[in-house]
């Protein structure tokens, strides 16, 4: 199945590297995407007052190509296939469509994302749902970033050439 | 889990698709296959979706069923509806094309059929890639109308459909001279549909 042919935010945004803002909904959407199941599901219950919704589009799972630049900022190249799982679902009481793309294959994982998505629309909602879930995944999500650069930081090798004076 | 009926999903086309994909989906392809093989006979399909009128349920269930990103659909213009388009869009992932000839599926009102022959009939390599017709018709009962023969048929029969142009007897004897080239036709009403397979005669 290929999912790369629904995108939910315009092309101009979302196509080039990843230099420009992101808007608030990229980035929350972002932040789900990449979230831990688990860990999602541990906030999740941890949130109260969660409206009722209706599926509008089942989790299921597929693949997306995943791409990479060489080098940060050369040509892409198709990097390999991932298993990422999709779902949409419409709040009842507000009509409100909320999508979500989540790596695995945990479909509870992406319709609490999908919910979450419709929730953080709300703008009544969106306040305590950014510090109740979004900000603890982002720091999550950055704090293991950091660990992994400070681990592969310490197996940096310093060279230095040395250049016989043959003169 | 129901289908919503509030407003903002009647407004803009993103209902359900079938309740379990998988079981939805082979249960309307068994109707599709049932109704391709034993022409005349009217099979139920669909009853279960909510869909965004015009579009019927039959004719979405096909959709769901057999449309995908690589099967273009062309809709007549009653059917071209926001909510209509983007149902499709977001369930089948199908492009919609403005001219039936590059469309893999055609959905029409009987009234604004397009004419078989501005339909894609396949090649002489290729006779399967050809497209087929999704017709909504005001009636479709397997008593009186047309007498059928044909592949699937053991003797005659029957096939009742209202709606359709004057001369479509006419348009569907050329196809007939096409084979094995030509298109096939699926009428739908409402969660209703039958079929007919380019090989079906019709008399009457």
């Amino acid at each position: 199945m290929d999912l790369d042919n629904h995108r939910q935010e315009p092309q101009a945004a979302g196509d080039g590297p990843q230099s420009g803002e992101l808007s608030a909904r990229q980035r929350w959407m972002g932040v789900l995407a990449k979230s831990n199941g688990a860990e999602l599901a541990r906030l999740w219950a941890g949130l109260d007052g969660l409206p009722g919704w209706t599926r509008l589009r089942a989790p299921e799972v597929g693949m997306v190509m995943a791409r990479g630049r060489i080098g940060g900022d050369g040509r892409r190249f198709n990097l390999g296939e991932i298993t990422v799982t999709r779902c949409a679902v419409r709040l009842t009481e507000t009509g409100t469509v909320g999508h979500a793309y989540v790596m695995g294959r945990d479909k509870q994982h992406a319709e609490r994302a999908a919910v979450l998505d419709a929730l953080l629309q709300e703008p009544d909602q969106t306040a305590r749902i950014e510090a109740g879930v979004i900000r603890p995944l982002a720091d999550a999500a950055a704090d293991a970033r950091a660990r992994a650069a400070r681990k592969a930081g310490a197996t940096k090798v310093d060279f230095t050439t040395v250049t016989r004076g043959e003169d | 889990m129901q289908a919503t009926s509030d407003a903002s999903a009647e407004s803009d086309g993103l209902l359900p698709g079938f309740d379990d994909p998988v079981q939805g989906a082979q249960q309307a392809f068994r109707a599709i296959l049932q109704a391709m093989a034993r022409p005349g006979t009217v099979q139920s399909c669909g009853a279960e979706l909510s869909v965004p009128a015009p579009l019927g349920e039959a004719m979405a269930a096909v959709c769901l069923t057999l449309a995908d990103a690589d099967a273009p659909l062309w809709l007549s213009s009653p059917l071209r509806t926001a909510p209509v388009e983007r149902y499709l869009k977001f369930q089948c992932n199908a492009p919609l094309h403005d001219a039936p000839n590059a469309a893999s599926f055609a959905l029409a009102d009987a009234a604004g059929m397009p004419r078989l022959n501005d339909l894609a009939s396949g090649d002489d390599r290729y006779p399967d890639r050809s497209a087929t017709l999704l017709v909504e018709v005001p009636s479709l009962t397997d008593d009186g109308g047309w007498t059928l023969r044909g592949p699937g048929i053991e003797t005659t029969a029957r096939l009742a459909v209202e709606g359709l142009p004057s001369d479509f007897a006419e348009q569907w004897r050329q196809n007939g001279e096409l084979f094995p080239q030509g298109v096939d036709v699926v009428f739908t009403c409402g969660a209703r549909l039958a079929a007919l397979p380019r090989t079906t005669r019709l008399e009457g």
